[in-house]
């Protein structure tokens, strides 16, 4: 039989074995899984796992896939390391981009570059509007949030469904559900590299998140808003004896994940869509919940997680085209990974004891 | 700690270059390499289904002439911008992309392959290298319409749109036609599912529809779901895409076959003898694909579960439309408010069908957006 | 009118059940969000067991059994590995999502035969009511037994207390000599399986398909539930006949032209899902016995 004893302190050798052993534990079920449902294991394996790398441009399309998702986990991270459960992020993703859209389908012939800076700051609005309504149903009426803002996230897909076929739909897309294309002023550039050209979708976009790293990991390590953020979350008796404001720190925390989700959906619209249509989040908004774990609510974790899940999101793509596998496996995989870095983050604090059957 | 994930690492490595060289060295001779995005999975029935009998024609036709890869599950948006941009670069020489949502990815990765050719599958928008192609789905639409007003006892049918866009709308125009040209005392109600394919929401708007006292029902959504809750509460119904009496042996009377094959051997046949063209016209309808019933593009299942008398009238509308006789959208044309849409002498033209935000005489409500 | 009442009470009972399983869940002091992964793996093996065994019934049992097996990995890490709660339940979801997708790629297309109705001798017979209550199908009369039964074992039997006093206070009901870890396996097993039987009932009854994430949200609504009915069974049956109605309603109101946008008539039970949490949550923060008090607590066992 096995047991738990707490460790006196956080063990530093499991922060670094657990999230390793984690992946290769979740290859390994992945092969049971894959030889038990009758799929080459090695094939699957190196399709989902591999042939993301095999290419220079396959490698600059992992950083396009991952940037929404590290943009939005790295403000679940805040909301997280609260005990803010802000599970409609894919709401509010859908909510700031339709924000920011709206807005530039209003200037149908502005040029500069310099517009996609109010995009976001709108996108930043829409999705911070949208996780406000959990953010003070929490406070105000003690609601749970889980719940409130997941069932936000189907209010927004329908919302902007009904927008792109009504109101927003370009009279000449013959009834289809697109809006006009957005102006030129409102859509990022892929990156060049001279002597090369583009690799895959590689966008300045990606700037975003080396700016956006650096600054959450000052922020939750050096400031003191951080540092509350973190007491609230790992100890709430403590804020609430220290006097922390708990009220203003939820509603800050929901406001800032909610305002990153929308940004996100700005960039990945204005990078790879270029106009509205009723789909355009994909999903982002859940996955990043993962992503934000598997970073373990740390920034520069989470560049990692995001990295791993996008390589196994095109990887299943990969799977699909060459065996024909649904590429839904990602799920498994992003599941089973979390499950095992969640019992390592336990294996931090506890020391396993093997107690012998009495 | 280090080495050993190096050690791992090169590991992976190693086998991955093998598996790798084991897939490039798998094709030799020199097929044309052809392409296709599918939305969904084919399954048995409906969209896709279509799009994979299609492809299973290409192959039969061509035999080892032809290489074709296949991407199921594509959604719409940017992961089909990679997928058909993966197609691409993997040497295809043509690539049919079968779904709308498919349309900017399409032509956003055609710039990049000026010398692939690209096909996308119900789109308005062509360019150099890109083609398109649609089937005519209201002319089935009509005999069906024709069927439901010879069949109906209640007097009300129940249509499913999956969402309230042109293509759907001039299908339930293309019904009501059918349907007034034999009993004017017949009307349509509409449920939008919001989805293509929803099983649970699609039988849940055959119930409604049923408990509100319609005793036909017609579908533009794809899954089966609502002729087999016709068949279990004894309503009747239209097959989607495919023939779909397996699911609904009592229930269906004929189903509208989507036939893709004949058009997709064409445009392949046109690639390998270099006369491949996207038909731009004047009109921006003339340049597409567009057939229908002549084309056999679109195809009617047999007649069943209807008294011969019925069979013999749909068997009319059948002839109609194929000879030209039958003209669905010919004035005068009035909506279902009393405004006049066309005179008499007059018919809707292409571009006015793409156009139509409106329902006709016939059906109830109004469309929605 | 009866045929849209059935329709109704239809689309209630997946709700119902899976609700009424997290509702034990919940008061032992689990919260499972992976309900919805739940419901689908129970539609996807209840699917499974029909197109092998050919007969209805073993996909209850099959469906419940796949219900538990989820709910048997969401235990092993949440009781015994003491994970966080709500990151585990949803990456059960996630995962859930993906195996049955995975499971049910065959199945894809294949259609089986729906569970009979059971017409309750001479009580069908009685005029509205026979119609719609006693002629149902298994599951029906099985979910409103669970409900009748579970009501009793809460309120009046001794491992009713048990279980809520683990939810209630986990270290006082250990010092006490509970075995808390093996109280919440058993009540995270039951809510699997009402979840899985849950989930059957849609391929079973409603539409005889498998499609990749067909329970479509519904585990999400039966969590919003458990909040709604405030942990009071036989609230839940209220509960799930309402969302029942509102999501049949805006079909309903689609086919008779009433003049509002689907997509505004679709957010309906979502919305009114937010409504009712943010009007019952007044009462929950004044009365602290209604929600278990170690809901969401990982419990440490010192041995």
């Amino acid at each position: 039989m096995i047991t738990f004893v707490p460790r006196d302190k956080v063990s530093k050798n499991w922060t670094i074995i657990g999230p390793i052993l984690s992946i290769f534990l979740t290859v390994f079920f992945g092969l049971l899984i894959f030889t038990f449902l009758g799929y080459n294991p090695l094939e699957t394996l190196y399709q989902v796992f591999l042939s993301p790398f095999s290419r220079i441009d396959r490698i600059s399309d992992i950083f396009v896939k991952a940037c929404p998702l590290v943009i939005v986990g790295i403000g679940l991270m805040l909301c997280f390391r609260a005990n803010v459960w802000n599970i409609g992020a894919e709401g509010q993703f859908i909510m700031g981009t339709l924000l920011a859209g709206s807005f530039a389908l209003l200037f149908p012939s502005v040029e500069t570059k310099f517009f996609i800076f109010i995009m976001m700051v709108i996108g930043f609005i829409g999705g911070a509007l949208w996780a406000f309504i959990p953010a003070i149903l929490k406070t105000k009426l003690n609601v749970n949030e889980i719940l409130v803002s997941l069932m936000l996230v189907y209010v927004a897909m329908l919302f902007i469904d009904f927008i792109v076929r009504g109101p927003l739909r370009d009279p000449m897309s013959f009834g289809f559900p697109l809006s006009k294309p957005y102006p030129d002023g409102a859509i990022i550039n892929k990156i060049p590299f001279p002597g090369i050209g583009y690799l895959g979708q590689l966008h300045y976009g990606i700037l975003l998140i080396l700016l956006l790293i650096p600054i959450s990991w000052l922020f939750v390590n050096k400031t003191l808003s951080g540092f509350k953020i973190n007491v609230l979350g790992s100890a709430p008796k403590a804020a609430k004896f220290a006097g922390f404001k708990q009220n203003t720190i939820t509603i800050t925390v929901l406001l800032i994940s909610g305002g990153l989700a929308g940004v996100a959906g700005v960039i990945e619209v204005s990078a790879n869509i270029g106009q509205l249509q009723p789909e355009v989040s994909f999903g982002y908004g859940f996955t990043a919940i993962i992503v934000a774990f598997l970073g373990r609510l740390n920034p520069i974790g989470i560049l990692f997680a995001g990295i791993i899940i996008a390589t196994v999101k095109l990887g299943a793509d990969n799977a699909q085209m060459s065996m024909g596998i649904p590429k839904v496996v990602t799920g498994l995989f992003e599941g089973i990974l979390l499950f095992f870095l969640l019992t390592g983050e336990t294996l931090q604090k506890y020391k396993i004891k093997w107690l012998k059957d009495t | 700690m280090l080495k050993f994930c190096m050690r791992i690492f090169s590991l992976f490595a190693l086998s991955a270059s093998v598996l790798f060289f084991m897939f490039n060295s798998a094709f030799a001779g020199n097929p044309t390499k052809v392409g296709f995005v599918y939305l969904t999975t084919p399954g048995d029935h409906g969209w896709t289904y279509a799009h994979e009998l299609g492809k299973q024609m290409v192959e039969k036709r061509f035999g080892s002439d032809v290489k074709v890869s296949v991407v199921e599950n594509v959604p719409e948006g940017p992961d089909a911008t990679r997928v058909i941009r993966e197609l691409a670069k993997q040497g295809n020489e043509i690539i049919f992309t079968t779904s709308f949502g498919y349309m900017e990815p399409t032509l956003k990765v055609a710039k990049e392959f000026p010398n692939v050719k690209f096909e996308h599958i119900t789109g308005y928008k062509r360019s150099k290298n890109v083609a398109t192609g649609n089937i005519r789905f209201y002319e089935g639409r009509y005999i069906q319409g024709v069927v439901a007003g010879l069949m109906t006892k209640t007097n009300k049918i129940g249509y499913i749109g999956a969402y309230p866009i042109a293509e759907v709308i001039m299908g339930i125009n293309s019904f009501a036609q059918g349907l007034r040209s034999v009993n004017k005392d017949a009307s349509i109600s509409v449920i939008w599912a919001n989805t293509w394919y929803d099983p649970v929401k699609e039988a849940d708007a055959a119930k409604v529809h049923i408990a509100e006292g319609a005793d036909i029902l017609a579908q533009h959504t794809d899954s089966p779901a609502m002729l087999q809750i016709a068949e279990k509460k004894g309503a009747l119904g239209f097959g989607q895409s495919t023939d779909m009496s397996a699911f609904a042996p009592k229930a269906q009377l004929f189903a509208s076959i989507n036939n893709w094959g004949p058009y997709y051997i064409r445009k392949i046949e046109e690639l390998k003898t270099g006369k491949w063209n996207t038909g731009d016209g004047p009109d921006h309808w003339a340049g597409n694909d567009w057939g229908g019933i002549k084309a056999e593009m679109l195809l009617i299942s047999k007649f069943q579960n209807m008294p011969d008398s019925v069979a013999k009238k749909a068997q009319e509308a059948l002839d109609g439309i194929k000879s030209g006789k039958i003209n669905i959208f010919a004035g005068p044309l009035v909506d279902n408010t009393g405004k006049e849409i066309i005179p008499a002498g007059k018919s809707l033209d292409d571009g006015a069908l793409w156009g139509m935000n409106y329902y006709l005489k016939g059906v109830n409500g109004k469309v929605p957006g | 009118m009866d045929a849209l009442m059935l329709t109704i009470i239809a689309t209630s009972i997946p709700l119902l059940l899976a609700a009424t399983g997290e509702l034990i869940t919940e008061k032992s002091g689990v919260l499972n969000l992976g309900v919805e992964g739940m419901m689908l793996s129970g539609a996807v093996g209840a699917l499974g067991a029909v197109l092998w065994l050919e007969n209805p019934y073993f996909g209850i049992i099959a469906g419940g059994l796949c219900g538990v097996l989820m709910a048997s990995i969401f235990s092993i890490f949440t009781i015994n590995f003491m994970t966080n709660q709500v990151a585990t339940g949803l990456g059960l979801t996630i995962f859930a999502t993906g195996l049955t997708g995975l499971a049910g790629a065959p199945l894809v297309g294949k259609t089986v035969p729906s569970l009979p109705k059971i017409e309750i001798f001479l009580l069908s017979d009685i005029p509205f009511i026979g119609e719609i209550l006693f002629k149902q199908d298994f599951i029906a009369y099985l979910s409103v037994a669970i409900i009748i039964l579970i009501t009793y074992f809460l309120k009046y039997s001794k491992s009713g207390i048990v279980l809520r006093a683990v939810g209630d206070d986990h270290q006082s009901a250990h010092s006490v000599g509970y075995p808390v870890k093996k109280i919440r396996w058993y009540a995270a097993c039951f809510g699997g399986m009402c979840a899985g039987i849950g989930g059957a009932y849609i391929p079973l009854v409603l539409t005889p398909h498998w499609s990749e994430g067909m329970t479509a949200g519904r585990g999400w609504i039966a969590l919003a539930l458990v909040v709604f009915a405030s942990w009071i069974p036989w609230r839940i049956i209220v509960g799930a006949l309402i969302f029942g109605g509102i999501t049949i309603a805006q079909l309903v109101g689609q086919a008779r032209g009433w003049p509002i946008p689907s997509q505004i008539l679709s957010m309906m039970p979502y919305l009114a899902t937010i409504v009712a949490l943010t009007m019952i949550s007044g009462r929950i923060s004044k009365s602290n016995s209604v929600v278990p008090a170690s809901l969401g607590k990982p419990f440490f066992d010192t041995q």
